[in-house]
């Protein structure tokens, strides 16, 4: 429910048309697939199904029905949720950890204590993985294990290197 | 690892340590602690301090202000003398280039604290080469510094820090100088001798790996530290 929850935290700054959402998810994400208009409202179907999001108004002009969106107590709730829970350290888990933290530096939250709590995460997971590798039998055991550390090293990197320029932009703005 | 980490049994403490080099600032206020058996990972970026809270903790260092206890003494009320009489036979320090004699051969080089303290000249060769053995080692014991591998110098390092059987051993990026595999290698010798000898280990590492098998991990930014809790 990614792009559902980036909504919501788009929206959790005021109410916003589809058009809106879309355009702001793509500036915020550069790097990523920009959102069709298919996806935003599908997406936006469901959290209203959810309850997650109501419908703020429906503007009758002389073009297309244009229509509000804004999000609900639920929203908050889930959207705090799902900003309070670590990723797993899986295999690929970069793309999800991005947009939490960007969505999380948005909202204003604090984005460092998030950062520490997945850097405990992923050490938990490298921890195992080296007492793995330790007793590993043979070459081809040893490197498996060595990919996803290598990835999970990458990763605790990033962390570090996110957590540094949240700090040093913290510094800048206070 | 369950550790005890009640006043009692805090080996060594250093308290709101404030420390710099002429005009810059290395420690603002950094805190460390180390029980028996303990593995604590001092981590943070280049500059943050890491190198000078483990060496104003090991008693290297006289920080400006702040307290290091060990054992119940204050390193601060200690002469010179006596603080280096606690580095040779409580504390190991392992840095990140073994810093071993280059003249000397790996099995003189570890043989040393016990010269320095005084041994029996038989009994301390005959201790060093155990050492050497533990550490996977013993081919190397006529080899000189300069005719070994890094990692080959680092397990000659780790027996020397280890041979005066210390309550702390203070590394500094032990595994800095090795390729991933040697690196490895070397981490988990350190941490079995200090598991068997119930050393207190505390390990200055820029190495997620490291970081990933202390017990603690203690985070360094702009010489303060911020206590994470451990993997």
């Amino acid at each position: 429910m990614a792009i559902g929850h980036v909504l919501l935290g788009i929206l959790e700054r005021g109410p916003a048309h589809g058009y809106d959402l879309k355009r702001s998810h793509d500036q915020h994400f550069p790097s990523a697939r920009p959102l069709a208009f298919g996806q935003v409202y599908a997406a936006l179907a469901k959290l209203t199904a959810d309850g997650l999001v109501e419908v703020a108004e429906t503007q009758q002009g002389g073009g297309p029905e244009r229509t509000t969106y804004a999000i609900t107590a639920a929203g908050v709730d889930s959207l705090e949720s799902w900003l309070g829970t670590t990723e797993s350290a899986g295999p690929y888990p970069a793309d999800e950890l991005v947009r939490k933290t960007v969505t999380s530096l948005l909202r204003g939250a604090d984005t460092v204590a998030f950062l520490q709590d997945q850097r405990a995460t992923h050490l938990a997971v490298m921890r195992d993985l080296l007492a793995q590798q330790a007793s590993a039998q043979n070459a081809a055991a040893a490197i498996a294990i060595d990919h996803t550390i290598s990835h999970l090293d990458a990763d605790l990197r990033w962390l570090e290197t996110a957590a540094e320029r949240v700090a040093a932009d913290r510094t800048a703005t206070a | 690892m369950n550790v005890d980490r009640t006043e009692d049994a805090l080996v060594l403490q250093a308290r709101d340590l404030h420390a710099s080099y002429g005009r810059t600032v290395a420690l603002r206020g950094a805190s460390l602690s180390v029980s028996a058996g303990e593995v604590v990972a001092v981590t943070g970026p280049s500059g943050s301090g890491k190198s000078t809270l483990l060496l104003c903790a090991a008693g290297v260092l006289r920080p400006e202000s702040g307290r290091v206890t060990y054992a119940g003494r204050d390193l601060g009320d200690l002469d010179e003398a006596d603080r280096s009489l606690l580095r040779r036979r409580d504390f190991g320090l392992v840095l990140q280039f073994g810093q071993l004699v280059p003249e000397l051969s790996a099995v003189q080089n570890v043989a040393l604290p016990l010269l320095l303290e005084r041994h029996d000249k038989a009994a301390s060769v005959t201790t060093a080469r155990d050492w050497l053995e533990r550490l996977d080692a013993a081919d190397l014991a006529d080899a000189r510094p300069g005719e070994m591998s890094g990692g080959e110098a680092q397990r000659v390092a780790i027996a020397r820090a280890l041979v005066t059987g210390p309550r702390i051993v203070f590394a500094d990026e032990p595994t800095g100088a090795l390729d991933t595999v040697n690196g490895e290698r070397v981490l988990r010798m350190l941490l079995e001798v200090c598991r068997q000898t119930a050393a207190g280990l505390v390990l200055v590492t820029h190495d997620n790996r490291v970081a990933a098998v202390a017990d603690r991990e203690v985070a360094l930014r702009d010489g303060r530290d911020e206590q994470r809790v451990g993997a």
